[in-house]
């Protein structure tokens, strides 16, 4: 992995929302890197800033009442916070794509498929509308939407909710992003569709050779995608791992209980599914020490007061716990 | 009733919405076909989980049991008591022992009433107990659903989304039903939130002796819940089998793609498996396909199925299927 091309380097990111109740603490302060063609989950509950760092790192969130920090975002090795809006937008759409969650609002409802797929087209790469048809249909072909040409001409309202998603990943590759990001892109679809689509990406990723990463509250989905996943929490992130070794030995008091709340395959009849008790701290008034701390079955007196950076315990794995969940002792 | 009648009895159960055009002279111009004869039985004390995609009818199925949508044909028995005949006021009290938990913890409750006052309407509307009992009553299902009976008058929007959900139990448990609808109660909540509801329904089932229809989309949580599963497909059920025979012996092919479908949490597993993937979109129930309504996805679909719909039968012992071509599926599939 070390060999390839670092293309996304984030370091020290933090997001906050000013708001009537306070500040909202959504991210603080997250580090990491994403190398060319990788496929990074990013796994994690409502709430925890998981959308919330990408739109960081896109720009696309409202400022104020958002704020966003960070000691440097590298992209390709061009630090985006320098970058002021129009250099931003230059990027979005075609260097970095996003596919957001809801394929009936992120479309816009009053004009054709075909203007929105045109558009990026137009725009990044200077194509004019004879150029940008050919090309729309061709990438409507390309996501699977059958009779592409005459569809281009279809509003959004016409396609079914798996097509518009399919639309939306149309739009999205249009210029040949080096890095897409899919922000729970199937929450919405049901699970046929979301089969179809996440076979969809991994042939795209392929064939086009683009980084992913592939946001989603859904430990099933991420199993069969990435490479590497990366569990978040109030916030922070608490465990970054190797896919396998993230379901095969989970580190982080959080990653284990919500491996463990899962049905199993293979039930005892009767048993019941471990839950982890209690709600995820309000992130306006953040706790001093580790956020998992109240809902933490392995929680030492440590851990009330002093937050765990995020540290490497073995090859590429990282988390932020002061406690080996294994003795149960403080590491 | 003896003890082996089911307590709740579904018999050929079709509900279609008219849509009409016009303002002033409206017409009927067709129908959403939202459940198209479905039959089923529940047992006292059992969990039979509904799955299917949104759209097929498993919620509609949920509410034409309890009558808040009329049936447009079939018949509803509840202990042995045809529903659909039944007249409102019948209904009413046996909706004592049939209730409701809705998917949506925040559209579900009053914003404007507290959380005492929302547990205690039905026993008001009921007629049940002086104010005084049904203040303690509140208290105590409150305990039940593991909530501090400090909250009785806290509003909805003070509770997260897994406290709401244990708001709209303890009201549908106010009653002391015997079966309770549970409509997608844990879709809208967040994995580890969803485990801590799923226990409740199961600890109360115990403890209660409650008889459920479990609707969800998520089939690992609809596994762990029930007894015996349907799958629903375009307003028709494809599959019904106890839970266990269902997962190790798949017969219709729509389940069998759908249990492909699903994602496991095993990176390992997820690689190796060969996933079925289904071709195309879900019809429109207001259109659906003729014959066997799943022909235009099947993998395996023949001449036959585009003209005859296959019938729902007993395959082997308890374990019901409709499609022409089990055999094949098992084969090819």
């Amino acid at each position: 992995m070390e060999d390839k091309e670092v293309i996304l380097d984030i370091q020290n990111l933090r997001t906050t929302f000013s708001t009537q109740e306070g500040l909202v603490h959504a991210v603080n302060g997250i580090s990491y890197k994403l190398h060319t063609g990788e496929t990074l989950g990013i796994v994690g509950e409502s709430g925890c800033g998981k959308s919330v760092s990408m739109l960081s790192v896109m720009r696309l969130l409202e400022i104020p009442p958002a704020k966003i920090m960070a000691d440097a975002i590298y992209f390709k090795g061009d630090n985006l916070m320098d970058y002021p809006n129009n250099e931003m937008r230059k990027i979005r759409g075609s260097k970095i794509a996003m596919i957001f969650q809801d394929p009936m609002t992120s479309l816009n409802p009053v004009l054709t498929i075909g203007f929105q797929i045109k558009e990026p087209l137009k725009l990044h790469l200077g194509m004019d509308n004879k150029e940008a048809e050919a090309r729309a249909a061709e990438l409507l072909k390309l996501v699977g939407i059958p009779d592409a040409e005459s569809r281009l001409d279809d509003y959004p309202h016409q396609f079914s909710g798996g097509m518009r998603q399919r639309a939306m990943i149309a739009i999205a590759l249009a210029c040949k992003p080096t890095l897409l990001i899919a922000d729970e892109p199937t929450t919405a679809l049901d699970v046929t569709i979301q089969a179809q689509l996440v076979e969809l990406v991994k042939e795209l990723q392929d064939d086009l050779g683009m980084a992913l990463i592939w946001i989603t509250h859904d430990l099933g989905v991420v199993a069969g995608l990435a490479e590497r996943v990366i569990v978040m929490y109030a916030g922070y992130v608490v465990e970054d791992a190797p896919v396998d070794s993230l379901y095969e030995d989970p580190r982080h008091p959080y990653t284990y209980a919500l491996l463990k709340s899962l049905p199993k395959l293979i039930e005892v009849p009767g048993e019941k599914l471990e839950t982890i008790e209690g709600l995820p701290p309000d992130l306006v008034e953040m706790p001093k020490g580790c956020p998992f701390v109240p809902r933490c079955a392995f929680a030492q007196e440590k851990c009330k007061t002093e937050n765990p950076g995020l540290v490497e315990i073995s090859l590429d794995h990282r988390i932020a716990c002061w406690v080996d969940i294994k003795t149960g002792e403080l590491r | 009733m003896s003890e082996n009648n089911p307590l709740v009895r579904v018999e050929n159960l079709v509900k279609h919405f008219p849509i009409s055009r016009g303002v002033i002279f409206q017409k009927q111009v067709g129908a959403v076909k939202a459940v198209d004869g479905v039959s089923f039985e529940i047992k006292k004390g059992e969990t039979l989980g509904l799955v299917g995609e949104s759209g097929c009818g498993k919620t509609t199925t949920g509410r034409t049991i309890l009558q808040l949508h009329k049936p447009t044909d079939g018949e509803v028995y509840f202990r042995d008591i045809n529903l659909t005949e039944a007249s409102d006021g019948k209904l009413r009290e046996l909706r004592r022992d049939m209730q409701i938990i809705f998917q949506d913890p925040y559209a579900s409750l009053n914003p404007r009433m507290t959380v005492g006052r929302i547990i205690a309407e039905p026993l008001e509307v009921h007629n049940i107990g002086t104010p005084n009992e049904r203040k303690e009553r509140v208290q105590e299902l409150l305990r039940l659903v593991g909530l501090n009976p400090y909250f009785v008058n806290r509003y909805p929007h003070e509770f997260s989304g897994g406290q709401r959900q244990r708001i709209g139990v303890a009201r549908a448990l106010a009653l002391e039903p015997e079966f309770i609808v549970c409509d997608e109660p844990i879709s809208a909540l967040d994995v580890s939130i969803q485990a801590q509801v799923v226990n409740l329904l199961e600890d109360l089932q115990k403890e209660m002796g409650l008889t459920y229809l479990f609707i969800a989309h998520d089939l690992s949580m609809v596994r762990h819940i029930s007894n015996r599963i349907a799958v629903m497909y375009l307003g028709k059920i494809v599959e019904l089998a106890d839970r266990d025979t269902l997962f190790a012996n798949t017969l219709h092919p729509y389940s069998i793609a759908l249990l492909s479908a699903v994602p496991l949490h095993n990176p390992a597993a997820e690689r190796e498996r060969k996933r079925i993937i289904l071709f195309g979109d879900v019809p429109s129930p207001a259109n659906p396909p003729s014959g066997c309504r799943f022909h235009t996805r099947c993998p395996i679909a023949e001449k036959r199925c585009e003209v005859e719909d296959p019938e729902f039968r007993e395959y082997e012992k308890d374990h019901w299927v409709a499609c022409h071509f089990v055999e094949k599926a098992q084969q090819k599939m």
